[in-house]
Order: structure tokens, then C-alpha cells, then sequence
């Protein structure tokens, strides 16, 4: 995974609500089987709108998201993320995530900043007033900056660190293959096992 | 030791490894259902790296989302489904998975599959790329949906690293009335702590109105917890759940048994132990519930109107309640209940289990169903279906003019051909009722077994009572 430092790119106001994975990526394209093209499928439905803000300049070229709470709930499809970075959106600030998106975004290298609410009013009012405005996601400094403002966001150290060490979580884990091991023969004989296969 | 929350001793029972300075814990997972939308990618990501499946006997896979109801027996018609499926099939058969595939006696809703195998007890930690997986709860484990990065962190590790949880205790107390049941219970419990309520939580369902449900209306419970936001939902275990899981074919026996139960007598929140919030619901207030919006937060009383977004405090919330009610063609202060419906969906991880399908027969049984009103009933795996039909229930189905179809998530996502069309309405028994979720301009409202049955004699959203004091009148 590649370090991700500093990111910036023009702010996208999404001044919307629960936005569920649903809409980020209906489920009829996560029939493919491949990680990426996904970048047609994003809002998918919304896109159809030609007054939709992902159809207007500057942004339909991506940048950072600036989207009202409750963003990524629903679904776990992984394929939220995979189409949002497809489609060039580096980072997503909002008030509030759902959970499961926020975990698939960090394994991906989509940064998801935490803000205040008014941190995310202030920044529609800027993109607002000039749009096109950049935001840079500062993650060493933890910072949100836009024209003159700054904010700091939330994101938690660990996966800040993995991201900006553009670590691989499945290698992280196997640092710890003899606890594994170790665990695995402390586990109670009841507990079931798929093999050798049984069925009624 | 000071006294611990139900999640909190899951957790701590399979801790590999304690995080320090702020890194994860690294978990233990019992189980791992896999399906065929969220694994190739995962499945892929084993071959790059050169890793293979850790543990294929904690690992099962069944196809759901994709496949057809009808004609299961010939190929399956559209090509992105079929590839997907395949891809599927040809990964199990690399890694060494146990799958069961469509036409088999144990293919069907991967959250249906696990329990009905006896794969799904007290005790365990259950994992799953889908949202759903929260069902498992209702045994007493830790059940977490996924996403495919997880799964192939599972697969290869059969670990997950996760930060702990914040715990909510929702308690549910008295009696329900007739005509209201575990999908009213947790559509109400969206609909007061909201789709974000539960983030970061995992909700623990608790007091005598969630006691006296059956395992198939605890499932129910946990499943949607997800649409409350939460990580998870859990119900401690108790003779109910015993007598569920006992016998089935992976349920420990004889010595293995004695262990399990030992163990499991242990998995309640202890006296004392401390939630990080707490919700209370009045059972015995309760009324059918249903979703008025696009998101299953938005729902009312069943008796009630369509709620006036000028009436909302909260301008998010306002915002969307416009945007929904233009997306539902739908007025303020209109009763729910002259809402006419195109479709009854009757089925999904939420409520396609034996007592849901009973329950369902036992309302249109002797009735004929409204007409222009399309009936589709499926079943949550193929044994289900065998049991159903076993009872008859196939039979008052197609004799109410419905369609009785093969398992499968089926409308629930449309990602098979059973769709809404644009601008149709349904009325149905899943879990979720976003934009589009049923077919692209499709309009869902979520309700339970009951309404859902009712809903079809009458065409348009109905509990129960409405068609007894019909039959009466009449």
C-alpha cells in the first residue's frame, strides 16, 4: 500500500445525510470479481441527475468529500471504497461513519477524517463561496486545511500510522502467528468445526 | 474479577494478543462464512501473496446472493451472476472450503446456513462478509459483518485485529400484543436511537419480552442491529437456545456437550456489570411498525401517518425526510395504512426462517390475495424450504396466488433477476429499504411477517386484525 502523507485536492460537497453503501455502489455491480473499474458504478443512481454534484466541474475529476453524518452505513461492501478511490476521491470528511466503512476504508488507503459538524458546515460554505478550493488532509499534523481555516479531524493512531507507514495489516497480524498457535490449542473441544462436513 | 458485560467476556475469551499503545487487540474467529460477492477479491489477494486458507475446517461457504429462485436447475441466465458464482466455486475448490452450492439440501442465506447446521452456538465469534452476519447474536457470539479486506484477513489468519467495543444494553420489557413481533421490536428501536445510534456499539438485546422470543425472532433482533449502526447485537444464551442448537448436525455430543454447556451457563452479563448506555422499550406499548422512508430509521406505527418533515427539529434530518418523501411519492399525514402496495416480499436473512414462513401461511391461509398484487415467498435455504413444504405451506401459498421460489437474499438486493420495477411499491419483510435497494426506482416498505401476510389480502399495508375484522364483518 502506498504512504499517504499529505493529500489534497479539490473540496466535493455531498450535503447529504446517511448516505448508505447502496447508494455509493448499487448491488448490481458487485457482481465482478476484480478490485478496481469501478469508478463508472459510483453513486451510480445520483449520477443519473446531471445537476448532481459529482457531474458538475470542478469535481467530477475527484478530491476530497465533504459529506453530511451517518456516511457508509448499511451494506459491507468493500466495493464503496474501492469505487470512491477508482473515481479519484482520496479522503471523506464527515461527522460520522458507519462503522464497517470506515474499517474497509482504512485497510484501502481512503482516509476517513472525523470532524465536528460545524467543522463540515464551514468547509460547504467555503467550497461554497470558491469552488474548486483545495483541502489538504495533513496526516502528520492530523489537520484539515481549507484557505485560511484549519481544523484538526480524528482518525485513530493506529490506522493513521498504518497509512502513513502504507502498512499490510495481514503482515501485522502474522507478527503474532505463535500466540495464533498457541491460542488455537487452548480452544474447548465443543467447539465446532466445518470439516469433516455433516449434514442432517 | 469485576464484574463484565456478556461482549465483554466474548472478547476476552479469544484474545490472542492485548494491544498496547493504542494498536488493536487481535481476536480469535471460530467462524467464517463466506459467500460469493465479497470473497473473489479476497481469494485473489491469497494468491498474490502466496498465502493459503489458515483454517478451512472454521471455514464454510454457500451461494446466495446471486442466485436465481426459479429453474435453479439450469444455468444460471445472466453472465456477471454465473462468472461470480463460478469464481466461487473454482476458489473453494483451491483453498479447500466446504461449499454448498445451489441444488444442494444446505444451500441458502449464509446467515440461515450457519445456525440451521448447528455451526452457530454460545460462545462463539462469528465473522462474515456481509452487514447481516449480526444475526449469530442471537446464540450469544460475537457475530461481526466484514469487508472483504477482513475476509481475506481470516482466511489467511483466522484473527481479526479490532479495537474493542462500547456496549449498549437495550431492554425490552412486558408483552407484546398479537399482531406485533420481533421485527416490530427492533424497527422500533431503530426508529428511536436512529441509523447512527448504535455506531462503535455493540447492542445487547435483553429483559422478558426479548426472553420470551424463539431463536428464529431473536435472529430477527440481532440481524438489523447492523441498521442501527452497531458493530453487533448479542442475546445471552438459555434453555431456548440449548434447545435449538441440541442435536443439529455439528452440535457437540456426549462429553464435548457437557463442556459446551458448562461453558456456556457462564455467558450472561454478570450482576453489576456496567453499560456504556442504556435504552429502555415498553413491550407492552408496542404496535406493528413500518418504514415510511429510505432508511430503516424512518418508521412509524403502523397506525400512524406519514410524519411532516416540517414537524423535524434536526435540519439532517429534515433534509432527508423530503428527499425521501419525493423519492416514495408519498404526503405527509397520509395514514400508513392507505398505502397501496405492488409487491409482497416475503423473505431475506431478516425473516425467511420456518416460524416466519408458519406465521405468514398461518394469515392468508383460506384467503386469495389482493388483486395486481404480486406475492413472492422465499425461503431462507433449501431445508427450510423442504420443511415448509413438509407442513403444507407451499400449497397455501400457491393457493393464495403467490409464488412459492427457491432460497436465496433473492429481492432483498436484486442482484438476481427478482426486482422491483421502477416506481413499484412492496411491502416487504428485509432488512433494508434505501434508494434502490430492491430494484432501481423501487419504493420498500420494511414490515413484519404478519404485515407483510395481511398486506397481500388487502393490497395495502394492513396488520393482521384488519383481515380478522373483515372476515367478521363479512
Amino acid at each position: 500500500m502506498d504512504k499517504i502523507t499529505i493529500l489534497q485536492g479539490p473540496g466535493i460537497p455531498l450535503k447529504r445525510s446517511n448516505v448508505d453503501t447502496d447508494q455509493i455502489i448499487p448491488a448490481e455491480f458487485l457482481k465482478r470479481v476484480t478490485k478496481t473499474g469501478y469508478d463508472d458504478a459510483l453513486f451510480y443512481a445520483w449520477r443519473q441527475d446531471e445537476s448532481f454534484v459529482l457531474n458538475q466541474e470542478p469535481y467530477s475529476a475527484g478530491g476530497v468529500l465533504v459529506a453530511g453524518p451517518d456516511f457508509g452505513t448499511g451494506s459491507s461492501r468493500e466495493h464503496a471504497v474501492w469505487a470512491l478511490k477508482d473515481f479519484g476521491i482520496t479522503a471523506v470528511i464527515s461527522a460520522r461513519f458507519g462503522d464497517i466503512f470506515r474499517s474497509n476504508a482504512g485497510k484501502q488507503g481512503l482516509v476517513t477524517a472525523v470532524v465536528p459538524e460545524e467543522v463540515v458546515l464551514a468547509l460547504w460554505a467555503a467550497i461554497e463561496a470558491e469552488p474548486g478550493v483545495a483541502i489538504t488532509v495533513d496526516m502528520g499534523a492530523r489537520e484539515i486545511r481549507c484557505g485560511e481555516m484549519v481544523a484538526s479531524f480524528e482518525l485513530d493512531d493506529y490506522t493513521r500510522w498504518r497509512l502513513m507507514e502504507g502498512l499490510d495489516d495481514i503482515d501485522l497480524s502474522l507478527t503474532h502467528a505463535d500466540a495464533i498457535e498457541k491460542f488455537e490449542h487452548l480452544r474447548g473441544n465443543w467447539r465446532p468445526t466445518t470439516l469433516p462436513a455433516r449434514t442432517a | 474479577m469485576a464484574p463484565r458485560t456478556l461482549a465483554q467476556k466474548l472478547w476476552d475469551d479469544h484474545l490472542v494478543a492485548r494491544g498496547d499503545n493504542g494498536e488493536p487487540d487481535l481476536v480469535y474467529i471460530d467462524l467464517h462464512l463466506v459467500h460469493e460477492v465479497t470473497s473473489p477479491q479476497a481469494f485473489d489477494g491469497l494468491r498474490v501473496a502466496g498465502r493459503r486458507v489458515r483454517r478451512p475446517d472454521l471455514t464454510i461457504a454457500t451461494e446466495d446472493h446471486n442466485t436465481p429462485t426459479i429453474n435453479i436447475d439450469k444455468p444460471i441466465a445472466e453472465p456477471t451472476s454465473r462468472i461470480q458464482i463460478e469464481t466461487l466455486r473454482k476458489n473453494c475448490e483451491e483453498f479447500g472450503v466446504r461449499l454448498h452450492s445451489l441444488g444442494d439440501i444446505e444451500q441458502g442465506i449464509v446467515h440461515v446456513v450457519g445456525p440451521q447446521l448447528g455451526l452457530t452456538m454460545p460462545g462463539m465469534t462469528v465473522v462474515c462478509g456481509d452487514s447481516h452476519t449480526s444475526t449469530h447474536g442471537a446464540f450469544g457470539a460475537m457475530a461481526l459483518g466484514i469487508g472483504t479486506s477482513e475476509v481475506e484477513h481470516v482466511l489467511a489468519t483466522q484473527t481479526l485485529p479490532l479495537k474493542p467495543f462500547k456496549t449498549m444494553s437495550i431492554t425490552v420489557e412486558g408483552e407484546l400484543r398479537p399482531g406485533v413481533s420481533a421485527k416490530d421490536i427492533i424497527l422500533a428501536i431503530i426508529a428511536k436511537i436512529g441509523t447512527g445510534g448504535g455506531q462503535g456499539y455493540v447492542l445487547e438485546y435483553r429483559g422478558s419480552a426479548i426472553r420470551a422470543l424463539g431463536m428464529d425472532g431473536r435472529m430477527t433482533m440481532c440481524n438489523m442491529s447492523i441498521e442501527a449502526g452497531a458493530r453487533a447485537g448479542i442475546i445471552a444464551p438459555d434453555q431456548i437456545t440449548y434447545d435449538y442448537v441440541h442435536g443439529r448436525p455439528h452440535a457437540p455430543e456426549g462429553a464435548a456437550w457437557d463442556e459446551a454447556m458448562e461453558y456456556w451457563s457462564t455467558l450472561h452479563t454478570d450482576e453489576g456489570a456496567v453499560f456504556d448506555a442504556e435504552v429502555f422499550l415498553d413491550a407492552n406499548d408496542l404496535e406493528a411498525f413500518v418504514t415510511w422512508g429510505t432508511n430503516p430509521g424512518q418508521g412509524v406505527s403502523l397506525n400512524g401517518v406519514v410524519p411532516n418533515p416540517a414537524d423535524m427539529s434536526d435540519e439532517h434530518e429534515k433534509a432527508a425526510a423530503l428527499r425521501a418523501l419525493e423519492y416514495m411519492d408519498l404526503s405527509p399525514g397520509t395514514r400508513m395504512k392507505d398505502i397501496p402496495v405492488d409487491t409482497v416480499f416475503m423473505g431475506s436473512c431478516t425473516n425467511s426462517r420456518l416460524d416466519d414462513l408458519r406465521t405468514f401461511a398461518s394469515i392468508i391461509k383460506g384467503h386469495a390475495k389482493a388483486e395486481g398484487v404480486r406475492v413472492m415467498v422465499v425461503p431462507g435455504s433449501a431445508r427450510v424450504r423442504l420443511e415448509a413444504e413438509a407442513e403444507g405451506i407451499d400449497k397455501i401459498v400457491e393457493d393464495f396466488g403467490g409464488e412459492w421460489r427457491f432460497a436465496g437474499c433473492s429481492m432483498c438486493l436484486g442482484m438476481n433477476p427478482d426486482q422491483l420495477a421502477p416506481g413499484e411499491r412492496a411491502a416487504s419483510t428485509s432488512n433494508r429499504n434505501f434508494e434502490g435497494r430492491q430494484g432501481k426506482g423501487g419504493r420498500t416498505h420494511l414490515v413484519s411477517p404478519m404485515v407483510a401476510a395481511a398486506t397481500a389480502i388487502r393490497g395495502t399495508l394492513s396488520s393482521p386484525s384488519d383481515v380478522s375484522a373483515e372476515k367478521v364483518g363479512a
